[in-house]
């Protein structure tokens, strides 16, 4: 007799509640994927093949024409200049807005966790309170103050507004992430004489990365991804590529661009999308991280 | 240079006190170890001296200065933490010389300093290591490292071996007492729920509970002279027995009677002169009860057999209720069997029923 064998009927690998399982994620992925299928391939089109209507086809006459029409040529209004001229001004808004709300975010949480500020849990409660109020009640008393101080429709005032609304969310992250680290590591900074910024600097900061990743990922989605601030605040010469983009698919006149209008779109995804799959990893574990340490 | 004071301390976190003028001298190159269980406040004692914590009022003295505003970087002192506390992103040689580099020391004197400490406590090996490189006995080594380039006159250690195991825990301990008498004039203060690591490696205990001061004294006073019930039985393991009784006056000799049996204490010191006839409760360590052949004390069974190598630990029991005794590991004992006892009377302590305090 061998012993050392398993016993019965080998456990089936592929049974009918698997086999369920696969079918609802592949309609499920199916479902996503489509609309980007049909934008590429739209987008690499000539008219002459969109008008026919096969919308899921591959394109016959491949053509990038529609993308470098898209990028600097196509019109917003009464300029055509492509959408390149609101990507740059994309840039310049989200480099400082990203920059400066994390840094501000992670002081925040570093003073709330760390530094027993009197009333702290009242302050941070207060800030968070901020997190839920709709943004479209903050517009017009915004506006009043901004045209007040003479800074309204600059790129200041849009970095401004950015680095504020950021604030809730940024400070909320870091200080869950510094509640996580042990007190005992702020105590023994202290004990070898490091001050408030030399303590955040050199002890804290290094031991910030995931959560570092994780803020940037989300302000540079967010921020990149913002219609309503941009359109608000930016003023007509620091438009941000999502209000461009609006304006370039409804000032069409005459026949409708699809593959222009697709092209643009795409160009305008472009940046969030690469953060997404670049950082997918990261951005999911710090996601779980702020979400289990709350 | 060394010398701790706490005056008339009171510490409290919103309106809930946790000292209430709490007093305590240290001597300098003394090893003091704050004993308790946990929640008594002992680790809140050493960070207020440690000036992690503002005490709301008194004063502390260090090296016979007022240090009760300064800050914890100019008071002297250097500490070991239970987690260790390491710099996680820092190697072993920058986490060692982090305190000296904030404080502007010349270079050559760091590098002399972290050399000196490294070689104390041997781990000049792991120097460019990184804190996940290491060991948890190899970290609370540089712990340690970095607390002794501080050249500091007091070190303050917060349950330094509580995250080890046993054996390691035996290691560092003895470590730590050679450190201490090899640094000479360095005071220590050290706080512990582990009764073995107070008494081997204190010159005085501090017994703490409930945010109070039970008893101060040498380990030899804590352990034979307890001063209170909770002292008793905090400290000793097997825990003491305690039996309930009274004393009462026979031909004026004071005696402790419990039903038939009866122990004379013309041989006990009493703490405050002779006491009046009361209800007391014996305390009576496991390794004070002598079995014998025709004992005073007869009529015993034992339950429990628990061998532990050198000694064995003998539970028994009569009607009355159960004691502990600890007995030479080479004695042959099976449950059932039958056992009488003597009591040296020199040896117990005796509290009074009502208030738990010494007689």
């Amino acid at each position: 007799m061998n012993t050392a064998e398993p016993q019965g009927r080998r456990p089936r690998r592929l049974t009918a509640g698997r086999m369920g399982v696969y079918a609802l994620l592949i309609s499920a992925a199916l479902f996503f994927l489509l609309p980007l299928w049909i934008m590429i391939v739209t987008s690499l089109k000539p008219m002459e093949e969109i008008r026919l209507g096969n919308i899921l086809a591959l394109p016959v006459a491949f053509t990038l024409e529609a993308w470098t029409k898209a990028w600097s040529s196509a019109c917003t209004g009464l300029e055509c200049n492509g959408i390149s001229v609101g990507f740059w001004n994309s840039v310049r808004i989200l480099i400082p807005s990203v920059v400066l709300s994390i840094a501000f975010g992670a002081v925040n949480g570093y003073a709330l966790s760390f530094w027993r500020v009197k009333g702290a849990n009242v302050l941070f409660g207060i800030l968070l309170l901020g997190a839920f109020i709709p943004y479209q009640v903050f517009l017009y008393p915004l506006v009043r103050i901004f045209s007040m101080t003479g800074i309204y429709n600059s790129l200041p005032c849009i970095v401004i507004v950015h680095v504020i609304f950021g604030l809730p969310t940024m400070t909320l992250l870091f200080r869950n992430y510094y509640a996580g680290l042990p007190l005992e590591l702020f105590k023994a900074a202290r004990i070898d004489g490091g001050g408030f910024w030399t303590i955040f600097l050199r002890v804290m900061l290094p031991m910030s990365i995931p959560m570092l990743v994780v803020a940037t990922i989300l302000q540079v989605t967010g921020i990149w991804n913002d219609f309503i601030f941009g359109l608000t605040f930016a003023g007509r010469e620091n438009l941000p590529m999502t209000v461009q983009l609006n304006n370039i698919v409804h000032s069409t006149q005459g026949e409708r661009a699809y593959n222009v209008d697709m092209a643009a779109t795409m160009l305008a995804a472009l940046v969030p999308l690469v953060v997404y799959f670049v950082s997918g990893r990261w951005f999911v574990r710090g996601i779980a991280a702020g979400a289990v340490k709350g | 240079m060394g010398a701790v004071s706490v005056r008339d301390v009171t510490v409290a976190f919103e309106a809930f006190r946790v000292f209430d003028g709490l007093n305590l001298d240290i001597e300098e190159g003394e090893f003091i170890v704050l004993l308790g269980p946990s929640g008594c406040g002992k680790s809140t004692l050493l960070n207020a001296i440690a000036g992690l914590l503002d005490v709301a009022s008194g004063q502390i003295w260090i090296g016979g200065k007022n240090v009760t505003w300064e800050e914890p970087k100019d008071r002297g002192i250097a500490m070991v933490f239970q987690s260790y506390a390491l710099y996680p992103r820092m190697s072993v040689r920058e986490n060692m010389s982090f305190g000296l580099r904030m404080a502007k020391t010349p270079k050559m004197e760091i590098e002399k300093r972290v050399k000196h400490a490294a070689e104390l406590l041997q781990i000049t090996h792991l120097l460019d290591r990184r804190p996940d490189q290491l060991s948890g006995g190899q970290r609370q080594r540089v712990a340690i490292g970095r607390a002794l380039v501080r050249d500091a006159a007091v070190f303050l250690f917060d349950e330094p071996l509580s995250n080890l195991d046993a054996k390691l825990r035996n290691e560092l301990r003895v470590e730590i007492k050679r450190l201490h008498a090899r640094l000479g004039k360095t005071t220590m203060v050290y706080v512990t729920h582990d009764q073995i690591e107070a008494m081997t490696l204190a010159d005085r205990i501090v017994v703490m509970k409930e945010q109070k001061v039970q008893q101060i004294g040498t380990p030899d006073e804590i352990y034979r002279r307890p001063s209170n019930l909770f002292v008793a039985g905090f400290v000793g393991s097997p825990q003491m027995n305690f039996i309930k009784g009274r004393i009462e006056y026979n031909d004026h000799i004071p005696e402790f009677v419990i039903g038939q049996r009866r122990l004379p204490l013309s041989d006990y010191l009493f703490h405050d002169g002779r006491p009046a006839a009361q209800d007391v409760i014996l305390g009576v360590r496991p390794e004070h009860l002598d079995i014998v052949n025709d004992g005073t004390w007869a009529d015993f069974t034992i339950d429990i057999v628990e061998p532990m190598g050198a000694d064995t630990v003998l539970w028994c029991s009569d009607r009355e209720g159960s004691l502990q005794i600890r007995t030479n590991g080479s004695r042959k004992a099976a449950p059932g069997h039958r056992l009488s006892l003597t009591v040296d009377a020199a040896q117990v302590s005796l509290f009074a029923a009502e208030t738990g305090e010494r007689l």
